[in-house]
């Protein structure tokens, strides 16, 4: 009556076996590194491994090793301090081609790195770094859509041959006026073919001014807001990488914000700049007079042109330096493949008054090449001689060169891209460079790594000592049975751990509270087994029936409880905000692990422990 | 070991008037505590100040929160900025506010100034936090006179208000999940009785709470949330009980079945309440400041309940007018349900 079927012990095994490999990393602690990536156009070799370590040689910074681990060279350092004097030697030394990142370095063994088990990731609270929150200006999205709205609806006029329509933002939206009632029908009625993603209703009328309300309809409202978070956090991403962060995470959080977690950072500030960087875009004609190559290597530039390179490659274009049109006309930039032919393709759209400008540049120039040149402008501090000089740093790339095909104004498409990703980036670019959603910092927050030490340190002694503590309780209690219930719990911790270790669920200070909470909850289910196989030695069962009705009995109630639990537990995930998510991430999967060893696992262990034996008494 | 006789027998039904009427004087209070005194809402919810000092010496952090106190700055949050120089402080306005008011006599410009910075609400977030730097620096510097503020900036309070409502949302969720289950699985006093004792100790827990004057963080909302699963655990193992022994009884009278349910579950309910605050109770003294009131909380919701358990839930369970018909199983429509004891 309590044997199994094999599989039963098979599972149990599997399960012990699993929870022991893929916890055992988290013991291996990780070491302080320095992470060296290149920028593109360089790359890492052994030479440069040579040139790094040369470096570190003359400026006498002691390291324990240097290997190139894929595309990023490693340099493996004793300790923190070190690991800041290496970076700041390897910065200066290396310059700007490449990038040297704070990082904490992995010394699990390879055998285990090759079944894939790693130790949990690191959460900023037990790591140290900055997190920022960022708000994205919804607001000033929606006014530039307005603004640009209202010079379409009066070029739409002007086009539809509405005499004297003006229109303006309002507080409501936009306010068009024409000049008469048909006027005003007639405006509404283009209105509402050519821009169908605009609201128009009837506003007040005075002697000749008939106005119409105009808003932006709130799908098209919540298509530009998606759309405003998703191109942030696009260019975020490239500017964060500029920062030398190894791990960094960028994330939308609710409707407007983004999360961005940057460890290992100590100073806010630098990372604000970046971050601050603001980007613009321009139009340009190619130069075709003279020969780019030549002019890099030292050739003349013509007066009118200006030498530029190539995002990518870093191949050198000439353009010229009139402008055709500039990011303050685009509207929007989309990926889409070409209708016509299928490949991956950008179509662009420009404000009316820009799309006049293209028509007028277009129509004089069909076949020839325009280039696309894409300005980030990153506020920089410095300090010269004790005081602080604001400067700005200017990176002026080529983003893209295509081939005029036709007449166009305010619509067009560019083709020829290799592919959809690189469609998709070229329109985050476009978009970020006509960038109108400012971005705010509403929340920040630095965590130093002695701090992020110290709370490690507070959250593993609290881990041991709750287990040390429920252990010896739960065994001067329960005998036996209580000794048995322990070695369950145990395992219980070795299985969430390594399930976290699995779904590289970030570690964070919550996340441990949800494990101790868990291991002090799960010996509930044991609790409830103990208790009723006391009860139903007192109602004068044999041992072993009272064992087995034991755990008959229990487990309607552990089912319950458990389930009522895990309902709250899933409630808890509902929160958007990062910590308490951990935090009940770890619950949830520790409610379901505590099931299997406290049950199956105990009673397995019992059977195999009694099986078979003639017993009198049971130690309960 | 035992830490209860087998043959205890109180008469905990007995008491149900008494424990009721008192319940209900708790949770009143609670509220009133709650709405009243109000939550110390921490920065996590409602946005303030952090101001970046920096010492020419090496300081110690309990030396900068005492020269903060000393100077009527409370509740700011000192932390180390990865060096022994460089600490970050976080405060929020109104405590800057209630410092300075303590700290001096009241200041009669402020009052005028107040209507032109109303006018310009960038300007005035701007000069508020510069006002409150210099407060802050005026208190470190009394006792060290190295110490400067690197920088300072405001950091709204948006979060907060999503958070507020997310934690609605996710309440309501654990109240309808967990009302749909136990309606399904017992039936409908049972969803109604469960659900009257979690808002009952969700509110005595905060209230007590309340009372401490800590602040209200992030992990305490974590906390309080985790008292509704464990109060839900502890309800669902004695009304697994109740409908056990109604199922098997054959008189069924409902005052003595919940006496002894609650009688026979007794032992399991101070085991598990007394292995979980060992657990919990660590955090609290180990865990460190972070995790302190997560620790602090769910021992309070342990306790409050366990004792609602006992004195609320069955109670309510009594006056709806629980019954062994209502429980039997319906064999025909739920094969599952028969084979169950």
């Amino acid at each position: 009556m309590n044997e199994f079927p094999r599989w039963k012990y098979a599972l149990v095994v599997l399960a012990l076996v699993f929870g022991f490999l893929y916890a055992l990393p988290n013991l291996f602690p990780k070491e302080p590194s320095v992470q060296i990536s290149a920028n593109r156009g360089f790359t890492i070799d052994t030479a440069l491994k040579e040139k790094a370590q040369g470096m570190l040689e003359t400026d006498k910074v002691p390291f324990k090793s240097i290997d190139i681990d894929g595309d990023r060279l490693v340099i493996r350092l004793a300790n923190t301090d070190v690991q800041t004097k290496a970076s700041d030697v390897l910065r200066v030394g290396l310059g700007s081609n490449y990038v040297v990142a704070l990082n904490l370095a992995s010394t699990v063994p390879h055998w285990l790195a090759a079944i894939r088990a790693n130790s949990m990731p690191l959460g900023l609270d037990l790591q140290g770094g900055v997190h920022f929150l960022m708000e994205v200006d919804q607001k000033s999205v929606l006014e530039k859509q307005e603004q640009h709205y209202a010079s379409e609806i009066v070029s739409l006029a002007k086009d539809k041959k509405i005499p004297r329509v003006t229109a303006n933002r309002g507080t409501q939206g936009i306010i068009a006026t024409a000049r008469s009632a048909a006027d005003r029908d007639r405006l509404a009625s283009e209105i509402g073919v050519s821009m169908p993603e605009l609201r128009v209703s009837n506003g007040n009328t005075s002697d000749d001014a008939y106005t119409l309300m105009v808003r932006v309809s709130d799908e098209k409202v919540r298509e530009l807001a998606t759309n405003t978070i998703k191109q942030n956090l696009g260019t975020l991403r490239n500017r964060v990488n500029e920062l030398g962060v190894a791990e960094p995470i960028i994330a939308q959080q609710g409707d407007s914000r983004i999360v961005l977690e940057l460890p290992g950072l100590q100073d806010p500030a630098q990372a604000k700049k970046i971050i601050g960087a603001t980007a613009t875009l321009e139009y340009r004609a190619v130069d075709e007079s003279s020969n780019a190559l030549d002019a890099l290597n030292g050739g003349a530039v013509p007066p009118d042109s200006k030498l530029y390179t190539r995002r990518g490659d870093g191949s050198p274009v000439l353009l010229k330096k009139k402008l055709i049109v500039s990011g303050a006309d685009l509207v929007s930039a989309a990926a889409l493949p070409d209708p016509q032919s299928g490949t991956p393709a950008v179509s662009i759209k420009l404000s009316a008054k820009g799309g006049q400008k293209m028509l007028d540049f277009t129509m004089q120039n069909v076949g020839k090449p325009m280039g696309v040149v894409y300005t980030e402008t990153i506020p920089e501090v410095k300090i010269v001689d004790g005081k602080e000089v604001r400067t700005k740093r200017v990176k002026e790339e080529v983003i893209n060169v295509a081939t005029i095909q036709g007449v166009f104004g305010p619509q067009f498409q560019t083709t020829g891209l290799d592919s959809m990703k690189e469609a998709n980036e070229l329109a985050l670019l476009l978009n970020a460079g006509s960038l109108a959603a400012p971005v705010d910092i509403v929340e920040e927050r630095v965590i130093g790594p002695s701090l992020g030490q110290d709370n490690i340190k507070k959250g593993m002694h609290a881990v041991l000592i709750a287990v040390f503590l429920v252990v010896l309780f739960v065994g001067i209690y329960y005998k036996l049975f209580g000794l048995i219930a322990d070695v369950a719990l145990v395992l219980n911790l070795i299985l969430l751990v390594a399930i976290l270790s699995v779904f590289q669920a970030t570690l964070t200070l919550p996340g441990i509270a949800g494990i101790v909470l868990t291991l002090g909850m799960a010996i509930d289910a044991n609790v409830l087994i103990c208790e009723r196989i006391r009860e139903e030695l007192r109602n004068g069962s044999t041992p072993m029936a009272a064992i087995s009705r034991g755990y008959d009995k229990a487990w309607a109630t552990i089912l319950d409880a458990n389930v009522t639990h895990l309902i709250a537990a899933i409630g808890l995930m509902a929160f958007g905000s990062g910590p308490i998510k951990g935090f009940a991430i770890t619950l949830a999967i520790g409610i379901v692990t505590s099931m299997f060893t406290s049950v199956m696992v105990t009673h397995v262990l019992v059977g195999l422990i009694f099986g078979g034996r003639r017993l009198k008494t049971l130690s309960v | 070991m035992e830490l209860f006789k087998s043959e205890t027998n109180f008469d905990f039904m007995a008491w149900r008037k008494p424990s009721l009427v008192i319940s209900a004087i708790l949770c009143l209070l609670s509220l009133a505590i709650i709405f009243g005194r109000g939550l110390d809402y921490s920065m996590d919810f409602e946005g303030g100040v952090m101001i970046e000092v920096k010492y020419e010496k090496s300081a110690e952090i309990a030396d900068i929160r005492n020269a903060l106190e000393a100077g009527g700055l409370k509740s700011a949050v000192v932390q180390s900025l990865g060096t022994a120089t460089e600490y970050s402080i976080r405060i929020k306005p109104e405590d800057a506010h209630v410092g300075a008011a303590a700290a001096e006599a009241p200041k009669p410009e402020a009052d005028k100034a107040a209507p032109a910075e109303a006018a310009k609400p960038e300007s005035a977030g701007k000069t508020e936090t510069d006002k409150i730097a210099a407060e802050v620096l005026k208190a470190l510097k009394v006792s060290r006179a190295d110490a400067s503020i690197k920088r300072s900036d405001f950091v709204g309070s948006s979060v907060g208000e999503e958070l507020r409502e997310q934690g609605l949302v996710a309440v309501l969720f654990v109240i309808l999940g967990i009302m749909v289950y136990l309606w399904m699985r017992f039936e409908w006093r049972f969803a109604v009785a469960a659900v009257a004792s979690e808002i009952h100790d969700t509110l005595i827990t905060v209230g007590i709470f309340a009372l401490t004057a800590r602040e209200f963080d992030l992990p305490a909302l974590a906390a309080v949330l985790s008292v509704v699963g464990y109060s839900i655990n502890d309800k669902v193992v004695v009304f697994d009980r109740v409908r056990e022994i109604f199922r098997s009884s054959r008189k069924g009278e409902p005052y003595e079945i919940l006496n002894r349910s609650i009688n026979s579950t007794m032992s399991r309910t101070i085991m598990t309440g007394l292995t979980t605050s060992l657990a919990v109770g660590t955090l609290y003294f180990v865990g460190g400041p972070a995790l302190e009131n997560f620790g602090l909380i769910m021992l309070i919701g342990i306790a409050v309940g366990t004792l609602s358990s006992i004195f609320f839930a069955n109670p309510i369970l009594l006056w709806l007018g629980v019954s062994k018909q209502d429980l039997m199983p319906r064999s025909k429509e739920d094969p599952e349900l028969a084979r169950r004891p």
